[in-house]
């Protein structure tokens, strides 16, 4: 399993847009994703997952990967939040 | 049988007669029950997910034809949750655990997520609680074995009655609907905008008196005046069928004639334009005898793109629109958005009052590299028409020179790449500001042009918002108080020997055309279905008695009493 933490610095946080963008990236991938926040986790490839886990700027969670390119995902996930989420 | 009108708001103008069907949304009753196999229960669950994404693919491209692409794109938040694993997996799991049939499973999923949604901070999110929702539903009538409604129930000539209407509902209604009647919703409710996008009459927000129709009814709706009448006596339905006729008439007569110029009874000419959104809007305006463009508006390059757009886009963008219109005059506006729109590829801050914030020339100014994309861009397609530009929210003279200072830089730096530009292209302002009507003789002397934007100097000098149902009826820009502010534009524009237009809705209403001819108006642009009926207004008015009548309506104390008065001419 690889693990990368990171700071949500996009000013929704993962709603809307950003959120759609990020489970469309997910869906790349075969390994199975987690997202998780504090107590709560969620399928990063579920829109309706990653929305509820109400995930605000400045929010730390992690991305949990899998499966045979859970290297892979995990990274491009990572870039993809650093990056700003198209926002 | 009394023929009482019920009284609601008039969502969509217009006059029509038909019989009521009423769109009723069932909701399905849901029996828990244990079931033995589960896995046949999953199968079927599988089986109905995949007849619900056919229903909605194809209502998804019955709206794209028939309404936009814009309009389509509810649908495809349905198809994201029929595929969402949150949801259509989280369904199969508990089916297989609690051995319960699917039909409980999906009710208490949906009822869940819709809840979560529906607590998220975030207006978007809450959207889609209906959303699912409305997918819920339809999953659980499918599992039952019935159909969701049947639009073909609804045939030419019915009046859609509803209590409420989403966009999945409107969107599936046939052509030839004749009116829209809801217990809620207002002038700005998805089926208002989309009533008047069809152009068909629309009464909303009836409350309960809508229970009083029934299907097969005879109602007739009047949405000038936002009120129904059910089962009307014969003479009542024959004066209001004489009046739908002699509407029609009159458009017909008026549309012969849209393409003459609009000349008043003793001779002067009043300029007839047409506001357009988009180059799809380029058709319907001259088809309507739109003498020219009275604004432009630009913002659909930006929105409807995920970029900036760049100079070459808008560039095409506006060439087009030029050559269409020939030697004919076309306003354009430059970009007019603020922390109301949501541009995903930029940072406009959230702010607490976008409408007194930083929008229009105000961002334009402070994010010159965007802004002079667009002046490079219509600078050189001036060289095909005749353009005019237009900067919107103005409301002191600093604002114009520095923006005026910016347009010489990009001509200059278009001269050294030996780019060609159009030599002489009118710059003018909007006035949609109270600051800029009152000190209108000091913006004149900067300026080619002054275009009175009504809807929001209205919003502006009443301190009203019209999409909310609260104050909206506060909101009509035949207030005394507006009307003295275009008088003033107008005389500030005369004075300076330069030309004073509208360019709000108020300028397309025909029976307000002859006090705007009197306030002084000699350019009135309007939606394009509105010109060939304002055209004949115009030419049945006396620039004389307009003077009088504009002076009139000026001293009155309300909107209704001037509206009362501009009727009587």
């Amino acid at each position: 399993m690889t693990e990368e933490k990171i700071t949500i610095q996009n000013k929704s946080g993962l709603h809307a847009r950003p959120a759609a963008l990020l489970v469309k990236e997910a869906g790349n991938y075969t390994s199975n994703i987690q997202l998780v926040k504090e107590d709560k986790q969620a399928d990063a490839k579920s829109l309706l997952g990653v929305m509820s886990l109400s995930v605000r700027k400045g929010d730390e969670i992690a991305i949990r990967a899998e499966g045979e390119d859970e290297d892979q995902a995990a990274q491009q996930l990572r870039d993809l939040i650093e990056s700003g989420l198209g926002e | 049988m009394a023929t009482e009108p019920l009284n609601g708001v008039g969502a969509a103008p217009g006059l029509a007669i038909g019989r009521a069907v009423w769109w009723r949304k069932e909701t399905p009753q849901v029996e828990t029950k244990t079931i033995s196999d589960a896995e046949a229960e999953v199968d079927r669950f599988e089986e109905t997910v995949n007849q619900a994404k056919e229903q909605i693919t194809r209502l998804r491209e019955t709206t794209r034809e028939r309404i936009g692409e814009e309009e389509a794109g509810i649908f495809d938040a349905h198809l994201s949750f029929l595929e969402d694993p949150a949801y259509i997996d989280e369904i199969k799991n508990r089916i297989r655990d609690q051995k319960k049939n699917a039909e409980s499973v999906c009710q208490s999923v949906t009822e869940e997520m819709s809840q979560m949604l529906s607590s998220l901070p975030d207006e978007y999110m809450q959207a889609r609680a209906d959303d699912i929702g409305d997918v819920g539903n339809r999953l659980l009538l499918l599992l039952s074995g019935r159909q969701p409604l049947d639009p073909s129930l609804l045939e030419a000539g019915s009046v859609v009655v509803a209590e409420e209407l989403a966009p999945s509902d409107t969107a599936q209604f046939p052509p030839g609907i004749a009116g829209m009647v809801t217990a809620r919703g207002s002038q700005t409710a998805h089926a208002a905008i989309m009533a008047r996008t069809l152009g068909i009459p629309a009464v909303l927000g009836l409350g309960s008196s809508i229970d009083n129709v029934s299907d097969g009814d005879t109602v007739i709706i009047d949405g000038d005046e936002g009120t129904i009448v059910l089962n009307p006596d014969a003479d009542t339905e024959e004066k209001a069928r004489r009046e739908m006729e002699r509407q029609q008439q009159l458009r017909e007569k008026a549309l012969e004639k849209a393409e003459q110029d609009a000349v008043t009874a003793d001779g002067e000419r009043i300029q007839v334009f047409a506001n357009i959104g988009g180059l799809k809007d380029i058709e319907t305006a001259l088809a309507n005898g739109a003498e020219g463009v009275g604004l432009f508006r630009t913002e659909f390059l930006y929105l409807e793109n995920d970029h900036w757009p760049t100079e070459e886009e808008q560039f095409d963008a506006y060439r087009k629109a030029l050559e269409a219109f020939g030697d004919k005059p076309v306003v354009i506006r430059t970009l007019d958005i603020g922390g109301d729109k949501d541009l995903p590829y930029a940072e406009l801050p959230e702010e607490e009052n976008p409408f007194l914030g930083h929008r229009a020339i105000r961002f334009c100014l402070s994010n010159p590299e965007i802004f002079k994309t667009q002046l490079r861009a219509l600078l050189r397609a001036g060289v095909y028409g005749d353009l005019w530009m237009m900067f919107p929210m103005v409301e002191n003279v600093s604002e114009i020179q520095e923006a005026k200072s910016l347009l010489d830089e990009c001509r200059q730096e278009l001269d050294q790449e030996g780019i060609p530009t159009a030599d002489s292209i009118k710059v003018g302002i909007m006035v949609e500001v109270p600051a800029a009507a009152i000190g209108a003789d000091l913006l004149a002397g900067e300026v080619d042009f002054m275009s009175i934007g009504t809807n929001d100097l209205t919003q502006y000098t009443l301190a009203a918002d019209r999409g909310n149902e609260q104050v909206s009826h506060l909101y009509d820009a035949a207030h005394p108080a507006v009307l003295r502010l275009v008088r003033q534009t107008c005389e500030a524009a005369r004075k300076r020997g330069i030309i004073a237009g509208m360019c709000g809705e108020l300028a397309g209403d025909p029976e307000m055309a002859e006090v705007l001819i009197g306030l002084g108006l000699h350019e009135l642009s309007m939606s394009a279905g509105a010109i060939p009926v304002v055209k004949e207004q115009v030419r049945r008015t006396q620039t004389e008695e307009a003077r009088h009548l504009a002076d009139r309506v000026l001293e009155l104390d309300s909107p209704q009493k001037v509206r009362q008065t501009a009727q009587k001419g």
